[in-house]
């Protein structure tokens, strides 16, 4: 049943999901090919690039040369089709290895999802994993499509066994079902109700996606929120504030709270090139304007008073990790919620869920492909809800500040207490007064190198150097917190990460009293060094480079750790079998190789105090 | 716009996340640019765009890669609907193209290479873009199916189809590292179909090529070729022939194959399509190579 011309339609986007040889790619093909989809020319094509003249509809889908040489598909496809009722938005997300970060990516976008099985196999534990990923980003319509019935003789005791099997794990996950008895290779209750199945009276896949809900229908009832995406300045007096309604309506005259601010102010106008609009819906992108003056920028949230909202610099969240490198709690990323981008880290792994199992395990890192329930802090409060309340305000990335790309994706549980309760306690003396006190200005210099670099030796240097010119200094030395601040943490990724935030936060108090602090810690990672730089007001962090080549370092050995790492009896032990990643741009860079460590000494203080 | 019984209609829901890619894109960027070809998809793209900043006009410019063989309405439609929307509209010619009167008679694949590949990286680079909005749909052709709304071009505006972001939700990462810069495509979820529509409810000026009309050709390898000028190299014996033609995608005359038709109308493109069984890019002379052959020019920088 083509589509006939230009009546309205509704969108529906669905996520097709199932194990490798469950027939999905036939399935959509035929799908496509019903709905009069599959264009002469490209039949053409296919029948030119596959061997013996047959069509193979998987040909027809898979469509990067890399993957075909690969003979894998390795991304979400996105495919096309309508009837004369709806248009539809397919995500084709393959089920091999990297099944997670593409499900989740698919799926994110979905109103429902078609979940096939083999009817010759039943339900294997794939189907649960996709079950719970499919649940996880809230979708609650599933098409359980038991596919090649003409192989088991469309016998209905088969079918019968699978829906029940499958009603159990639905009912346990919260989804709401419809398991259709099929044929992709036939056709059989694809679009048209199949003779073959007398015993079954359901809709066909084809019906069943032209009635399922779609996600913006139900928005509609919920409280108003649109997040400001943009502020449309034209002369003196026009301000619309411009964004896609995340959930509810508006209507002229309506009451809006401002988020974080929370000041009031309401709806003037609802502008649109077309026409000024009396109510705008959810999905719908416009401008309002408010009927009084009140700031507001990208990033702020106009909500209905009762909208569920919160404001918080915690929260408790899911997290599934998308990027080959683990996520290491502490380090420092980027979040992007709605039209915000903050600082953000994570406090705390509490757990990793097992997609095979559903069971939750310890974890201290997250690989990708891993799924787990952290805590994460913001460097400044944020407007959101949960995720089951809205995914646009409850749902985040986090991205790398290097190389700036999308390493993870969060759904959002609740804020964590702490936050709400923790406030910032006034103190009368200022840190300028108690700089002033001392007569100097408070800085951290921060000497990072390897291992047997002369870190220690040279900040002890200027230590002394410092305190004779009657100035007030302190050293933090890598060695001496691990004796206590950081005694639990070890010299894994994710606990150097964790000691460089612990000794960073500790100098920040300590310049805040007023101190010179001098840091020497090897101290690694490029991200954790420009974490600490970012804590402190500008002029107030110099890094410095204590530059001594590996095989120098090693020669030197004072403590003999070098000896003890290449007999293996240390590991992670840096530059032998962990990395050390060079400052790009140090304030200073000491090479040892051709200046003593009194020098060095001099040079520091004369550029830096 | 029709309603639908709940909510709203699928064009309009294609509109609303379109216009809000777009704010995203101009949010987040530096220097954003739109390219435009006085095509179909272009004709919507701009138009979304309007809407996206109304009642100001879009803070950005428009990009017209020019190969010298576009048709003649094209340049016409072009000047006139940049300076109806009120923005600047830049045109690059790729000089040294220019310089050796690359064309598609002599140079073969070099022509598109040269002209539209080497000169949209040499406009992106001269001016600075980080952000370049294109028309391109997903339904065009099989390689664009896993493309992304927002793609990552290195330094070198290469495209690495194995180092692509995962986009989630309406949360699109328009950050860059290290010289990288965006392409972005707000109509990535529309199909030739959706256009047209689009087109009609909003009754938006195209370039009367789409329609049928009378129209002098040559036929050349199956495809009928439009005369458009004295440049075109007719063969021995060969002469123009009128025929009442249409073109369903448009790009260098002598590489843009028309199709025979009686659509005069919007209305009757749509009938025409909702009948048709070939495929929008089936006359494009540059896509009648192996089938991998587009993802080999977007790697090499082609839009």
């Amino acid at each position: 049943m083509p589509d006939q011309g230009g009546a309205p339609k509704s969108l529906l986007r669905f996520v097709t999901c199932g194990s490798v040889d469950d027939g999905k790619s036939t399935l959509l093909g035929r799908l496509l090919f019903e709905t009069g989809k599959i264009p002469e020319d490209q039949l053409a094509t296919l029948r030119a690039s596959s061997r013996d003249g047959e069509i193979d509809y998987a040909l027809l889908l898979d469509g990067l040369a890399a993957e075909r040489e690969q003979g894998i598909t390795i991304d979400v496809a996105w495919r096309y089709f309508e009837t004369e009722r709806r248009k539809f938005i397919v995500a084709d997300t393959p089920g091999h290895e990297q099944y997670t970060r593409n499900m989740v990516t698919g799926a994110s976008r979905a109103d429902a999802a078609v979940l096939l099985v083999d009817a010759r196999k039943g339900l294997l534990t794939q189907t649960l994993r996709h079950s719970y990923l499919l649940r996880l980003l809230g979708i609650r319509n599933v098409a359980l499509a038991v596919n090649k019935m003409d192989l088991v003789g469309v016998d209905q005791s088969v079918f019968d066994r699978i829906a029940g099997a499958y009603a159990t794990i639905a009912g346990s996950l919260g989804l709401t079902v419809q398991a259709i008895p099929l044929s992709a290779a036939t056709g059989l209750n694809v679009a048209k109700p199949g003779g073959a199945a007398p015993w079954y009276s359901g809709p066909t896949l084809l019906q069943y996606l032209e009635q399922v809900p779609a996600r913006e229908e139900a928005a509609e009832g919920q409280p108003f929120i649109m997040p400001v995406q943009w502020v449309s300045r034209v002369g003196a007096d026009f301000r619309g504030y411009a964004g896609t309604i995340a959930s509810g309506s508006v209507s002229l005259g309506d009451a809006l709270r401002l988020f974080p601010s929370r000041r009031t102010a309401s709806a003037a106008r609802i502008v649109t090139m077309d026409r000024d609009l009396d109510r705008a819906v959810a999905g719908q992108s416009v401008a309002l304007t408010f009927d009084r003056e009140v700031d507001c920028s990208r990033g702020d949230v106009l909500a209905a008073p009762n909208a569920p909202l919160q404001i918080a610099d915690q929260f408790e969240a899911t997290l599934v990790w998308m990027a080959e490198q683990p996520l290491l709690p502490g380090r420092s990323y980027r979040l992007k919620l709605a039209a915000s981008t903050v600082g953000a880290w994570v406090t705390e792994i509490k757990s990793e869920t097992n997609v095979e199992t559903l069971e939750k395990l310890a974890a201290r890192t997250l690989e990708l492909n891993a799924i787990g329930t952290v805590n994460i802090a913001l460097d400044r409060a944020l407007p959101f809800t949960s995720y089951e309340e809205s995914r646009e305000l409850g749902a985040f990335i986090l991205i790398d500040r290097d190389t700036e790309a999308t390493l993870g994706a969060g759904l959002i549980h609740h804020a964590l207490r702490r936050a709400e309760n923790v406030q910032w306690q006034t103190i009368d003396v200022t840190r300028e007064a108690r700089a002033a006190a001392k007569n100097q200005r408070p800085k951290l210099l921060w000497f990072t190198g390897l291992s047997g670099a002369g870190k220690s030796t040279i900040a002890n240097l200027v230590d002394r150097k410092l305190h004779a010119m009657g100035k007030h200094s302190f050293v933090l030395d890598g060695d001496n917190i691990r004796h206590g601040l950081s005694k639990n943490l070890g010299f894994t990724d994710a606990d150097r990460v964790e000691n460089v935030r612990r000794v960073a936060e500790a100098a920040k108090l300590m310049t805040d009293a007023g101190l010179i602090v001098l840091a020497a810690l090897i101290s690694p990672f490029r991200a954790e060094r420009e974490m600490v730089r970012r804590i402190f007001p500008p002029g107030e962090f110099a890094e410095i480079f204590v530059d001594t080549p590996l095989d120098v370092a090693e020669q030197r050995d004072p403590k003999g750790l070098y000896a003890r790492a290449r007999s293996g009896e240390l590991t992670n032990f840096t530059g032998i079998d962990s990395p050390y990643e060079p400052p790009e741009h140090p304030d200073i860079r000491i090479d040892t190789n051709s200046m003593s460590p009194e020098e060095a000494a001099t040079m520091i203080i004369n550029a830096l105090i | 716009m029709g309603r639908a019984a709940h909510g709203l209609t699928h064009l309009e829901q294609l509109e609303a996340e379109s216009i809000h890619i777009i704010r995203e894109t101009v949010a987040e960027t530096q220097r954003p640019v739109m390219l435009y070809s006085a095509g179909k998809d272009s004709a919507v793209m701009l138009h979304l765009a309007r809407k996206a900043f109304y009642p100001a006009p879009p803070p950005f410019p428009l990009l017209h890669v020019d190969t010298t063989w576009k048709f003649r309405d094209m340049y016409d439609h072009r000047d006139h609907m940049a300076a109806a929307a009120g923005m600047e509209l830049i045109v690059h010619r790729n000089p040294e193209a220019e310089a050796q009167g690359v064309n598609p008679f002599d140079h073969g694949p070099a022509h598109t290479e040269l002209w539209k590949t080497d000169g949209l990286k040499q406009a992106l680079t001269k001016h600075g873009f980080t952000a370049a909005f294109g028309g391109a749909r997903r339904d065009e052709e099989a390689s664009r199916a896993k493309e992304r709304v927002v793609s990552v071009r290195s330094a070198t505006h290469r495209w690495d189809p194995k180092s692509q972001r995962p986009e989630l939700w309406r949360l699109y990462n328009m950050r860059v590292a290290n010289g990288e810069t965006l392409r972005v495509f707000p109509l990535s979820d529309w199909t030739e179909l959706d256009v047209w529509r689009y087109i009609e409810v909003h009754a938006l000026p195209v370039v009367p090529l789409y329609f049928a009309a009378p129209r002098p050709t040559v036929e050349r390898d199956g495809a009928i070729l439009m005369v458009d000028d004295d440049r075109f190299r007719l063969a021995e014996g060969e002469t123009p022939v009128e025929r009442v033609v249409r073109f369903r995608t448009l790009g260098c005359y002598p590489l843009s194959g028309a199709i025979e038709s009686c659509a005069s109308s919007v209305a009757d493109i749509i009938n025409e399509l909702t009948a048709s069984s070939f495929s929008e890019r089936q006359a494009r002379l540059i896509d009648r190579e192996p089938s991998a052959s587009m993802e080999m020019k977007k790697q090499s920088g082609y839009f």
